[in-house]
């Protein structure tokens, strides 16, 4: 009792250090960031989080670029080379997009709709710092006995199950503690949104943001279960005797990729809904024009959201489905094809006409709208079901996913950290920099992963750590594209690094002409305490 | 500003261009590309490559047509150039067309799409059929007309890989025993895996089918020009996923008919000796020369060349308990696998005398040192359960 007592009491005194000094006083210190529960702080927590595992996934990328640089194994071995793959593709999802994601909704999502902070602060805390955690074991994994997750991202069972390293048990469990940390995410962004918007911020006038961060949420909380579910079922067939995907057994493989997929379709729209909302920030500011169909975004969005549930199986052609299913799966894969191109004509509308100007925000931008529209045409070819059969598991697919999720996913985080971090900091980022950051990445994105078409139609496979000759030409540009890109990352670092130290010129509140919504109305950088009081929109 | 708007331009219209180009130089030559898709040696995949033509003309059309506007506005409407922003927003016939449109564009890819998807899944009234079985890290194919099957690993020296010769023609997509198939005729693949899942994937013919375990797939082809056709496990089967090319020969019908033929006789004297060879001893030096060469093409992939294995992940030989002490043990793990591991059984994949030589080899090599011999009769002894 008396050791209770202890702890208590001075917390009582901070409480009422806290009262004298009223909303001025911010903790200092690492407490301020271990306890914290706001929204901005809490924001900054995920987005450098995502930024250091963006690093951590990227080294691991240079690693299997190092290796594919020439035919023949230099510096590898295969089975280590397999663990690169597999914990790149996790490290880069679950590590660095999704919680980048989730670092934008904590610090937009109050600030635009005009509420105070997040709806679950105290969740909100939990949901960040289990996931440190999360990667720790999944990275402590690659030093076990065995060596870590060595099956693939996609963890196919029974490659993930009989035939996988004792370490199974350390990414089952690390998997389940992602998945938890998402879905308390999702909850509070949904509450948040429902129950906490500035009177007369009615849904059709709500950000584009934040309308595609409410729909990303709903897809979470249904799918990221889905996932704890077959990471489970790995788990108990391989450790406690089940027979879930063994056909011993009365299982089916084949079930597995159902399931996984089943999650895994609707993933990909989680990592790029947000960014369409982004995009649908940024494009109307520098172009100096209202967006040009605001209610068919929101519509679009919606569509393809609900379409995500009916297109997992355009992953597994190739794994003997009758062919009406094949069927089924190719028309509605191609059918998501049309709310895809109602977004990018949207965009393009809304420039059509503006007064546009080409600030960073605006390059990234213009270079996703660009580049993942290249990933979404390569998508459109390949849910045609007879040709996947020779695109499929090939690097043309290696080329299409990066293309939507590095110059889509990556490169929209970017824009939205360059077009609201002087919003964040009151300080406007080191331009010249930031330009340079922006032209490095373009050009050598583009060196890295537009060949990979040419090598995946060519037939390279893919998750292969040694190739035939024929590939040997290209696989040498693509790698030094590879460390290029790589190193451009560095000077985005030392931006982010000056931008926080408050380098740079104070910058007025709206920060940009033409910039419009809630969060450019109150002061640079944003009090830590905003909408005490909420404002009322009109 | 402007500058950097003339230099994104100038990018993309290279970029365009580049495509472009690739594409016309592809469709100009029946040879293999390096940068595009290949038309193959069967109407399928010929059909196929037309399709994939058709997607890509229509993606790069679309691409065109959506970034030339893109860029025009980004020329014409900046802020520089002295523009006033417009302020239209909204209006149901534009958004109506763009969705219209598209959607119209889709029908005309879904057509023929579903045609040649039908017609690629037609596997009824085959001329003779393939059972391929995929296993860590090698397929066997099994004539079920025939009294033919036989293993097919890659051929390509392990120095190769390792760099310390030089790499040759067919590095990696080289086997030591291809599939042959007869021209002009309907083969039917049933595929099937014996462990983990692999894809067996022959681009020339347009046949990529996972070989799941447990389960059996079909596909089929027919090649019209003999030939050599080379592809790969397209399906991450584990740490030697990029060492199990597919390599099928297409032979002229007659040919076909003299080499399966020719095989099966090789298959029967091969019963003959390994029947002579159960009243033989083979010498310790026989079995250990002949045990090294088994080793290393089957077993090395796995339990490595020097007996240590991967430590959590394939166990050692050398030192271990079963290769020094249970002599039964050992023969029957090598014998029947190990269920629920990625020991496989070898029995059916290895000759007796192999069998017994690889044996005889693990409980003598790397200081093993048991002096313990194997002999084909004991190994017979174990099949035939006495």
């Amino acid at each position: 009792m008396s050791k209770a007592t202890e702890i208590i009491s001075p917390a009582h005194g901070e409480a009422h250090a806290h009262d004298d000094h009223h909303e001025h006083h911010i903790p200092k210190g690492l407490m301020r960031w271990v306890l914290t529960t706001n929204h901005k702080d809490i924001g900054t927590l995920y987005l450098w989080f995502a930024f250091i595992m963006f690093l951590v996934g990227g080294a691991m990328a240079m690693v299997i670029r190092a290796e594919l640089f020439q035919p023949g194994l230099q510096i590898v071995e295969p089975n280590f080379f397999n663990q690169m793959t597999t914990v790149h593709g996790l490290i880069m999802v679950f590590g660095a997009v999704m919680p980048a994601f989730t670092g934008l909704a904590n610090w937009l999502v109050p600030m635009m709709i005009g509420a105070p902070d997040m709806a679950l602060p105290r969740m909100n805390n939990w949901s960040f710092w289990i996931l440190p955690f999360a990667f720790t074991i999944l990275l402590a994994s690659l030093f076990v006995e065995g060596g870590g997750p060595a099956f693939g991202w996609t963890f196919y069972a029974p490659l993930s199950t009989t035939y996988s390293g004792d370490s199974t048990a350390l990414f089952v469990f690390s998997v389940h503690i992602m998945g938890i940390s998402s879905i308390m995410g999702a909850i509070n962004v949904i509450v948040t949104i429902f129950n906490m918007r500035a009177p007369g911020m009615t849904w059709m006038k709500m950000p584009l943001f934040v309308w595609t961060w409410l729909i990303t949420a709903f897809l979470l909380i249904a799918v990221m279960p889905v996932l704890a579910g077959a990471v489970t079922m790995v788990l108990t067939d391989k450790f406690f005797g089940t027979s879930f995907f063994d056909a011993a057994g009365g299982g089916d493989p084949v079930m597995f990729q159902h399931i996984f997929w089943f999650f895994g379709h609707p993933e990909v729209y989680i990592m790029i809904l947000p960014a369409f909302g982004i995009i649908s920030q940024i494009i109307p500011t520098f172009s100096r024009k209202r967006l040009f169909g605001y209610a068919s975004m929101v519509y679009a969005t919606t569509s393809i959201a609900l379409l995500s549930f009916i297109v997992w199986a355009h992953h597994m052609f190739t794994t003997g489905m009758p062919v009406a299913a094949e069927m089924f799966f190719m028309f509605a894969t191609m059918l998501i094809s049309v709310p895809t191109g109602v977004k990018v004509f949207n965009w393009v509308a809304t420039m059509w006409r503006g007064s546009m100007t080409f600030e960073v925000p605006m390059l990234f931008a213009l270079a996703f709208i660009v580049l993942f529209t290249i990933g979404g045409l390569s998508g459109l070819m390949l849910a045609i079901t007879p040709v996947d059969f020779q695109y499929h598991d090939t690097y043309f697919v290696v080329a299409h996913f990066h293309y939507v999720l590095v110059t889509g996913a990556v490169f929209s985080i970017m824009a939205a950290v360059y077009y609201w971090i002087p919003k964040w900091t009151g300080r406007m980022f080191d331009i010249t920099l930031a330009k340079w950051h922006f032209w490095c990445s373009l050009i050598s994105v583009n060196v890295l992963f537009f060949p990979m078409h040419f090598v995946g139609l060519a037939g390279m496979p893919r998750r292969i750590p040694d190739y035939a000759l024929q590939f040997a030409d290209f696989n040498k540009w693509i790698s030094l594209g590879g460390f290029a890109f790589g190193l451009s990352q560095l000077i985005f670092l030392a931006v982010m690094i000056k931008a926080c130290r408050k380098q740079g010129e104070p910058v007025s509140d709206q920060v940009w002409e033409g910039a419009e919504g809630l969060e450019w109305e109150i002061p640079s950088p944003a009090p830590y305490h905003t909408f005490e009081t909420p404002p009322v929109v009109k | 500003m402007k500058q950097l708007g003339i230099c994104v331009l100038k990018a993309w219209t290279a970029l365009v261009l580049l495509v472009a180009g690739a594409t016309a130089v592809a469709a100009g030559s029946g040879e293999v590309s390096a940068l595009n898709l290949r038309r193959g040696a069967t109407e399928i995949s010929g059909q196929v490559y037309d399709l994939h033509m058709l997607m890509f003309s229509i993606c790069v059309g679309i691409a065109v047509v959506v970034f030339g506007i893109m860029f025009v506005s980004m020329y014409l409407h900046r802020k520089s150039r002295g523009a006033k922003p417009a302020n239209f927003h909204e209006s149901v016939k534009v958004e109506i067309a763009w969705t219209v449109l598209p959607f119209l564009i889709l029908i005309f890819m879904a057509v023929p799409a579903a045609k040649t998807l039908l017609a690629m899944e037609d596997t009824t009234e085959p001329d003779m059929t393939v059972l391929v079985t995929g296993s860590q890290w090698k397929w066997h194919y099994k004539y079920m007309d025939r009294d033919v099957e036989f293993y097919s690993l890659l051929a390509t020296q392990r120095e190769q890989i390792d760099n310390r010769y030089a790499k040759g023609e067919n590095y990696l997509l080289e086997v030591d025993r291809p599939l042959v198939i007869p021209t002009g005729q309907k083969v039917r693949f049933l595929i099937t895996s014996d462990d983990v899942i692999h894809s067996w994937w022959v681009p020339d013919f347009a046949v990529k089918k996972d070989a799941n375990p447990g389960f059996i797939n079909e596909a089929w082809t027919r090649v019209d020009e003999p030939g050599i056709y080379r592809g790969q496990c397209a399906e991450l089967c584990g740490k030697d996923h990029g060492f199990m090319p597919v390599v099928v020969i297409a032979k002229e019908p007659a040919a076909y008919e003299a080499w399966a033929s020719e095989q099966e006789s090789i298959r029967q004297q091969a019963r003959e000796e390994e029947q002579r060879l159960l009243a033989m001893n083979m010498s310790m030096e026989e079995l250990m020369t002949e045990g090294e060469r088994v080793y290393n093409a089957t077993c090395a992939a796995c339990h490595m060349p020097n007996g240590e294995g991967l430590p959590g992940v394939f166990p050692a030989l050398k030192g271990s308990p079963m290769a020094l002490n249970d002599m039964q043990g050992h023969i029957d793990i090598v014998l029947n696998g190990k269920t629920g591991t990625a020991m496989q059984a070898f029995g059916k994949m290895l000759s007796l005398k192999e069998l017994a030589a690889v044996i005889t080899y693990e409980r003598n090599a790397w200081g093993n040192n048991t002096g313990d011999m194997v002999q084909a009769k004991d190994v017979n002894a174990v099949v035939s359960g006495e």
